[in-house]
């Protein structure tokens, strides 16, 4: 069952198409996210489905019954807003009960009601509190609570983490994640962070340019991403362009501008002899020294450290500078900056794909 | 040290243009109208000082009247230029699109551009027996003879009011402008309807503009005096004009003064009432947090 289906929804402004023709279901209770870079169309899909702006053509779907014709306040999705949108003029309770006041409960419940919502968030007692005076990640709470109270069948979020510092975005990913799973929600998240996306999502859309490039779960986009553009958007990724030399079962071999060939797998069917691609090789899959099936050489520019996430920068031959992101910095591998090194990786790490025009 | 001794300089420097301004022009004169309305005149050169001037006052009926009059009907054009001004403002600062509101503004500055004097004149060439809306009328056939649109009350309301509402849209466009769109949209995802939205977020989110631009437009109006003696007539009974008989006409300055103390206390009781009753307050106004 799922609720939310969209189908080749549509959104023109003018000439300008802002979505095209996306299609796509949400299983009840997932968490499904839209990744895409900024101004691809993210707002205006979620504002669509929200009911705040008409889709050009297309059906919007909830619990299987279309809501094109449902206005705004009607519809049984309700929204976190990017900048959360909290009423300054409520304090929390207020801010919590206007939905459900707007519904016409009656006084009796609204207050148990709040009460709840706010104990699961975890906020319990803060009814009374103003607006400002709360830190970002409570107020982050309290509009998820908000909306949650109202028990809607979708919860939208549109880059809610968006407005917060660091730390605190690394914590309530974690948090929205367990909130999730606590309402048992379905939940449609928009983001330009893929690693939000990764790390939330049951599965996750790639947007670009206002279609979608491929929906899939985030091991499924990590590991076997369907375009180029999701193969260099999804994850770090090392990428270089290059004519194909030959083509035979799924392996290209590729000339890479500047010098040097390697084999790569073929990551789309229109993939020919002569044609120009890019090869995508992530640099967790790169090591140094050699052994594996595609070696390069290369000087050892710099290394940074970053904990789990390290990674030594080389120069190659061909002038490419990429990264290296394997057994860095634990002492198995000493290398110094100038150092000639080799680089190598498996070719099932490889990934050609045909350069968009 | 020098660096503070600096700043307080540039403190001081910066300061006294309004220091002098507030002191020269408006609390000097009021102290001075004070001082006028407590003497008496009881011989040539000779005063005495007490509050008789404020017992006379009391004691005929006519002045108290008028001053009651002029203030309810200064409530009553303050009230219409809001129901007025605010759809006015709410279009200017979150319907219209962004290019044209700069003109929009514009348009409603242009009736700055021509005179108090001069647009009461315009009002009283379409108003009057002979003028347009009269002659109009007749044309239609919806009267038979000229009919006298100008000396009366509504067209004294009506003429004020069409004078002051900028007063009222710039505060309250200016309070708009700084409303996130995103507030409404959630009142709406929310589930509220375009009354409850309004209620609940448009109109105590506006409510500094609310009540900055109801202060300005009702102490605009009830100082004001051109607009009610030239739509109004002689019989306007608009307490501005009683002032200016008193010190002009019967040059009896004891009473004038007595009388501009009165407006100007009465008319910051009413907006001090209507602060208490709607529950604003004047800080929260103008130094919104
Ligand atoms: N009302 C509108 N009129 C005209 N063009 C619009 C309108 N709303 C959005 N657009 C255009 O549609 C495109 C997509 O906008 P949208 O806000 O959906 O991007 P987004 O993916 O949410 O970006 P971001 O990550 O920066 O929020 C943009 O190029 C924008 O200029
Ligand atoms: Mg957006």
């Amino acid at each position: 069952m799922h609720d939310l289906q969209c189908e080749s929804l549509v959104k023109r402004f003018g000439a300008y198409t802002a979505v095209n023709s996306v299609s796509f279901n949400v299983p009840r209770g997932s968490f499904f996210s839209i990744l895409g870079p900024s101004g691809c169309g993210k707002t205006t899909l979620m504002r669509m489905i929200a009911g705040f702006e008409a889709p050009s053509s297309g059906d919007i779907r909830i619990k299987g019954k279309s809501v094109l014709s449902t206005p705004p306040n009607k519809r049984p999705v309700k929204m976190v807003f990017q900048h959360l949108a909290l009423f300054p003029m409520m304090n929390v309770g207020e801010n919590i009960a206007y939905g459900l006041r707007c519904r016409g409960e009656n006084k009796a419940d609204i207050g148990g009601k709040v009460a709840r919502v706010l104990d699961r968030v975890g906020l319990p007692g803060t009814e009374h509190k103003q607006v400002s005076q709360l830190s970002g990640g409570q107020k982050q709470r309290i509009a998820i609570a908000r909306c949650m109270v109202l028990e809607p069948d979708v919860l939208l979020l549109d880059e809610p983490l968006g407005a917060l510092d660091l730390k605190l975005r690394e914590r309530m990913k974690i948090e929205l994640k367990q909130l999730q799973h606590q309402f048992e929600t379905t939940f449609l998240y928009i983001t330009h962070d893929q690693s939000e996306a990764l790390l939330m999502s049951d599965n996750v859309a790639v947007m670009n340019a206002g279609q979608f490039e491929q929906i899939g779960s985030p091991q499924e986009l990590y590991n076997n991403p369907k375009t180029g553009f999701v193969a260099g958007f999804v994850g770090d990724s090392n990428r270089w362009s290059g004519r194909v030399v030959s083509l035979s079962e799924g392996k290209v071999r590729v000339a890479i501008d500047g010098g040097g060939e390697v084999t790569a797998l073929a990551g789309d069917n229109r993939i020919a002899a002569g044609g120009s691609v890019e090869v995508f090789v992530r640099p967790e899959a790169i090591s140094i020294g050699g052994g594996r099936d595609e070696v390069l050489g290369g000087t050892v520019e710099s290394l940074l450290f970053n904990g789990a996430s390290s990674r030594i920068l080389v120069r190659m031959d061909n002038g490419h500078l990429v990264e290296v992101g394997q057994a860095v910095m634990d002492g198995s591998v000493t290398v110094s900056p100038g150092e000639k090194v080799q680089i190598c990786w498996s070719q099932l790490h490889g990934r050609a794909f045909t350069t968009a025009r | 040290m020098a660096r503070t001794d600096v700043g307080k300089l540039s403190f001081i420097l910066l300061f006294a243009p309004f220091a002098l301004w507030i002191a020269l022009l408006i609390i000097l004169p009021q102290l001075g109208i004070g001082y006028i309305s407590l003497r008496e005149k009881v011989g040539p050169g000779e005063y005495t000082f007490g509050f008789s001037n404020y017992v006379a006052f009391l004691s005929e009926p006519i002045y108290w009247n008028t001053l009651l009059r002029t203030a309810w009907m200064s409530i009553l054009v303050t009230a219409m230029a809001l129901a007025v001004g605010f759809p006015v403002a709410y279009y200017i600062a979150k319907i219209a699109q962004r290019r044209s509101r700069a003109a929009l503004f514009l348009m409603c500055l242009i009736p700055l551009w021509v005179s108090d004097l001069v647009r009461a004149f315009g009002w009283i060439v379409i108003l009057r027996e002979t003028g347009l809306v009269s002659s109009l009328l007749q044309k239609i056939g919806l009267v038979s003879g000229p009919v006298e649109l100008l000396y009366n009350d509504a067209t004294v309301v009506m003429g004020l009011v069409y004078t002051v509402v900028l007063f009222m849209i710039v505060p309250l466009v200016s309070t708009l402008d700084g409303m996130d769109n995103s507030l409404i949209e959630a009142g709406y995802n929310l589930g509220g309807s375009r009354l409850t939205v309004f209620r609940r977020i448009v109109v105590p989110y506006a409510m500094p503009g609310i009540v900055a631009g109801c202060i300005i437009v009702f102490m605009l109006t009830a100082g004001s005096y051109l607009t009610p003696i030239l739509l109004g007539g002689k019989n306007s009974m608009w307490f501005t004009e009683q002032i200016y008989e008193q010190f002009v006409t019967r040059y009896n300055w004891e009473s004038g003064a007595t009388f501009g103390v009165l407006l100007l206390v009465f008319t910051s009781f009413v907006v001090w009432l209507g602060l208490r009753l709607t529950g604003q307050s004047l800080a929260s106004t103008v130094a919104k947090d």
